[in-house]
């Protein structure tokens, strides 16, 4: 078996990033294991530009934003292992994974990152009825079909869910000489970006129709048309609003999940409302030792902050690696209430000396409403923001000698809405 | 070509009979509509092995019940196909209920169940812990247990091939002509020519049967819709659970799949005679099965669903719609295979003894072969294997060590063996059902472009000319530039 | 001439009105929030750019496409015209990132190039 102080399972944005912070931080032997051909993640198919604003403040596409990190992985030391799958994390420090050149790996680990990423929401979990044709799929899919392998999977489309992945995709394919009939969106607002919105549906000419939804699918062998109908404040389709859309695909943008099963495999806690790990300060899950980053443990909107967030990760492991802590750590616990629908970190440790971003989404859109950060009744933290929504992940910084000073070991992020 | 026998419809009987007729020394034909075998009932059931206490005694489908559920065992260990005997429970949730058990309990020791046992809340707890508090009692049928449909299809059409049957897909029968002792079948793929024919044609069977003029039955398809549940609801239940018939008829079941997934449905819509390709889910539908299972298991999440299907059953338009397995009144040498709804997958072994029995008395003149192999290879399936069998199997070849499907863990080595096997898979669907990439909890978003790149890769194909299951299903159209 | 649109600056997303005149332009902006509102709303009104990214196909590279962009924001209504003209043209690997596969493409001023390599 052979032996490493770090194992970073995922070579996306994420896994190199805390990769990349780890050694930095001193840590020598590290391994990233990649399931795909290359690293780099889902950014190599997201051929548009728009990332790196906070990182690198200039703007990138997604292939050029993966490629400064795979240069500075390549000038590293850091071991990487593409087309490798990790089946298993077995007692919490032996990664088994499996690819074509070692048949078998297993490998010990002082440390392991989990950065593998998310998955889009599929049609089953949607519940649409109607027939089983082809030409219905997620837009990442699609994406991979038009970006990477070359080929259009259909001529007449309808978009169901305004996730910028569906927004980036009707662009995509209007520019390839699709018909892009509309984008359908459940709720009252997009979850997409403004930007994404202006430049790749108005731009286009691209309706979008608010709560609205797919409520059949028609067509035996390959899709014919779609039943779209406008939904209540409850989401329910609205009886007579019924309106039959002839295309020939249906693409899905309706949400990310978190890919987490190695991670309930090894007995990690699981957040039920990020559906990824719950974690410390240092990106530390509930197993010591391991610990998560990006979108394997909150679906982001922005690459930059996947980075950010993995080399907290990559910094904590290093620490770990370095002082191999013993005894349980004592924490603050960080919720979100009123609007507020998740944390992360859900836990602080209550002696730490640095300070700490606490990232949180948002429940609804609001306008004008106050952030407070509390505890006990004593406020840490009062902001006012013109606009909050689900779609914009938000964050703010609390002092180390705020937590530290702390006697109720809570946290409380909360909106305060002006009526 | 000229052959002794052509089996019309490639579903699990139509593949039973094709296999059973692969023991003597004819020549046999097995010709199907689709771009694959399973691709009408056999794919979109309940996938029980039903114990057998629920037709009338001295039906047929009460005799070739309870036959098919002891040979299936055998059967799928011989053809390598998953199979658990898990056994079934009837859950009654009233006194009035625990009486129509004992009804049901003495149908079934008439039909020749064995070892059934009603037992008390106690033990349907201990058996069952999420079952609802309601529950107060139940039919214990050992018994009874769970397969995979479309595999022990597959499996059974490959044997056959292995014994020297042909099998012709995308070769729907459209006319029938019979002259000089020989039928003519026209096919979508050419004029087939057979002395016997055997009419396996699910809910086309009397379309069929028709062609020679045989106009004594009617088939309904009779519609039902599903939930399959994500492996995370594998705790929930344990055997297959019925309700508790009520006139309501025989209900929704809630039973684990062979491989790790939770089943719920069918609902039972009896849809027109011209509706034989109707395959779409409804919201009425599939609201019955979600209000219908919270009676049963109470904490089941469908909000872990990973798709839902529908299927049709081919239910006899008559009161008492019997199995009707017999030569066609029009023309003896023509043998109907119809009406074959549930418990048709439970009795399809037993049907093809006794179909072949039946070919014996009309065509005694053919022996049987001398040589026949009642097995297939078993195919691999890694992540059933220990990790020493794997190093070995990758070291060997190392596309066993490519994993395509992240949610199933199918790699490429046993993709290419699936579209490589004796009448293998030509679309990402029969790729699916032959390995499961696709089948998990992503549903193929990852997975699917490659499993198209591989398909056209190993059949020689463009990408765009891969379709999802055969026909106008093509997944891609044009190249972008 | 007024016209209205969501300012894309930031996530806030102000609601800005332009006020135009016949010869397009624009005599007033606002609703905006900042300084940023009130360029985006002149420059959406008279010279609305945009990144243009794409894919462009490579002879006897790994794959059959590979992504490209504009090196710098294009007039809107050229993005089709420069669309054309990628889809017609056909590039040999090796291609390195940063490589220039079509300069001043439909006379923009702007070239494609490579945003990965091949």
């Amino acid at each position: 078996m052979q032996k490493y102080d770090l194992v970073v399972i995922g070579g996306g944005p994420a896994g190199m990033a805390a990769a990349l912070k780890a050694k930095e931080c001193g840590v020598k032997k590290i391994i990233i294991l990649e399931r795909a051909a290359t690293l780099g993640g889902i950014l190599e198919q997201c051929i548009h530009a728009g990332f790196g604003l906070h990182y690198f403040g200039e703007e990138l596409t997604g292939p050029e934003y993966a490629h400064r990190f795979i240069e500075q992985v390549e000038q590293t030391d850091i071991e990487v292992k593409v087309d490798t799958m990790v089946l298993e994390i077995r007692n919490g420090n032996i990664v088994v994974a499996t690819n074509a050149v070692d048949g078998m790996l297993e490998l010990h680990a002082t440390a392991i990152i989990l950065a593998m990423g998310c998955r889009e929401r599929p049609r089953g979990a949607l519940d649409i009825p109607g027939s089983r044709a082809s030409g219905i799929m997620t837009a990442g899919t699609a994406q991979k079909y038009v970006n990477i392998d070359g080929y259009m999977p259909g001529k007449k489309i309808v978009i169901l869910g305004s996730g910028d992945i569906g927004l980036i995709m009707a662009r995509r394919m209007t520019l390839e000489g699709a018909k892009v009939e509309m984008v359908c969106e459940l709720m009252p607002f997009s979850g997409g970006l403004q930007r994404n919105i202006v430049q790749c549906l108005e731009d286009m000419g691209i309706p979008l129709k608010l709560s609205c939804t797919v409520i059949q699918t028609h067509g035996i062998e390959r899709l014919e048309g779609v039943t779209i109908a406008n939904v209540d404040e409850n989401r329910r389709p609205i009886p007579g609003t019924e309106q039959y859309v002839e295309c020939d695909t249906l693409l899905l943008s309706v949400g990310l999940i978190p890919e987490n099963e190695l991670t309930r495999m090894a007995g990690i806690i699981i957040d039920p409302v990020t559906n990824g790990a719950v974690v410390d300060e240092n990106r530390q899950t509930s197993r010591p030792g391991i610990f998560a980053c990006g979108n394997v443990l909150q679906v982001h909107d922005l690459v930059d902050y996947v980075t950010a967030e993995s080399q907290i990760a990559g910094e904590g492991a290093a620490a770990y690696i370095r002082n191999k802590p013993k005894g349980r750590n004592r924490y603050v616990s960080v919720k979100g209430r009123d609007g507020v629908r998740y944390v992360v970190p859900q836990n602080i440790n209550e002696n730490t000396d640095k300070d700490v971003k606490l990232y949180f989404r948002v429940a609804d859109v609001f306008r004008n409403a106050r952030i407070i950060v509390e505890s006990d009744g004593k406020v840490l933290y009062n902001k006012k923001k013109p606009k909050l929504a689900p779609g914009e992940m938000e964050y703010v910084v609390i002092k180390a000698d705020d937590i530290r000073a702390l006697e109720k070991k809570e946290l409380v992020v909360r909106l305060e809405v002006q009526q | 070509m000229q052959y002794d026998v052509a089996v019309i419809g490639a579903g699990v009987c139509g593949a039973m009979i094709t296999r059973e007729m692969s023991k003597l020394d004819l020549k046999v034909i097995l010709l199907e509509k689709c771009n694959d075998v399973a691709m009408g009932t056999s794919k979109a059931n309940s996938a029980i092995v039903h114990a057998g206490f629920d037709a009338e005694p001295g039906t047929l489908k009460a005799k070739l019940n309870v036959q098919g559920a002891s040979l299936m065992a055998y059967y799928c260990n011989k053809l390598h196909v998953p199979y658990k005997n898990i056994g079934s429970l009837v859950v009654a949730y009233s006194w009035d209920d625990m009486k129509t058990l004992d009804e049901l309990f003495e149908r079934g020791f008439a039909n020749g169940v064995p070892n059934m046992d009603i037992i008390s809340q106690e033990r349907l707890r201990e058996m069952e812990p999420y079952i609802s508090e309601e529950a107060v009692g139940a039919l214990w049928a050992p018994t009874a247990g769970i397969v995979s449909p479309y595999e022990l299809t597959i499996a059974c059409v490959e044997n056959a091939v292995l014994n020297g049957a042909r099998v012709r897909r995308n070769s729907g029968v459209f006319d029938i002509e019979y002259k000089d002792g020989l039928f003519s079948l026209s096919t979508a793929s050419g004029v087939v020519k057979a002395k016997y024919v055997i009419n396996c044609a699910g809910v086309f069977a009397d379309q069929i049967a028709k062609m020679i003029g045989d106009t004594s039955f009617r088939i309904i398809p009779r519609k039902g819709e599903y939930y399959l549940l994500d492996k995370s609801e594998q705790k929930m239940v344990s055997h297959v659970l019925f309700h508790c018939p009520s006139k309501m008829g025989k209900g929704i079941l809630v039973t684990p799949t062979v491989h790790g997934n939770v089943l719920m449905g069918p609902t039972a819509i009896d849809l027109d005679f011209d509706s034989k390709l109707d395959l779409d889910t409804t919201i009425e539908g599939l609201n019955i099965v979600k209000e219908d299972v919270k009676t049963v298991i109470p904490a089941l999440s469908t909000r872990n669903c990973i798709t839902s299907f529908a299927g049709l059953r081919a239910h006899i338009d008559s009161e008492h719609a019997d199995f009707l397995i017999a030569p066609s009144k029009a023309n003896e040498h023509f043998i109907n295979v119809a009406g074959i709804e549930s418990p048709g997958l439970t009795a399809a072994p037993a049907i093809a003894r006794y179909v072949a029995n039946i070919f014996k008395e009309i065509a005694p003149q053919y022996p049987r072969k001398e040589q026949f192999r009642t097995d297939r290879p078993a195919p691999i399936h890694v992540n059933e294997l220990t990790d020493e069998e794997r190093r070995t199997l990758v070291e060997k070849d190392k596309r066993y060590g490519r994993i395509i499907c992240r949610c199933e863990g199918v790699t490429e080595g046993e993709i290419i063996d699936a579209i490589k096997a004796p009448c293998g898979a030509r679309d990402v669907d029969g790729v699916k059902r032959r390995t499961r990439a696709g089948m998990g909890r992503c549903q193929g978003g990852f997975c699917g472009s490659k499993v198209v790149e591989i398909l056209a890769r190993e059949l020689g194909e463009d990408m765009n000319q891969i379709t999802k299951f055969g026909n106008e299903s093509r997944i891609l159209y044009n190249r972008t530039k | 001439m007024i016209r209205e649109m969501i300012c894309v600056s930031c996530p806030i997303g102000c609601a800005l009105r332009v006020e135009l005149d016949d010869g397009g332009k624009v005599l007033s902006v606002s609703g905006n929030t900042c300084k940023r509102g009130e360029k985006y709303a002149i420059d959406e009104c008279t010279n609305p750019v945009r990144m243009l990214t794409s894919t462009i196909r490579v002879n006897g590279g790994s794959l059959p496409v590979m992504p490209v962009k504009t090196s710098k924001p294009i007039p809107k209504g050229k993005m089709f015209d420069c669309m054309k003209a990628i889809n017609n043209e056909v590039v040999d690997a090796p291609i390195k990132m940063g490589d220039v596969l079509i300069s001043n493409v439909c006379d923009t001023g702007a070239d494609i190039v490579a945003t990965n390599e091949m």
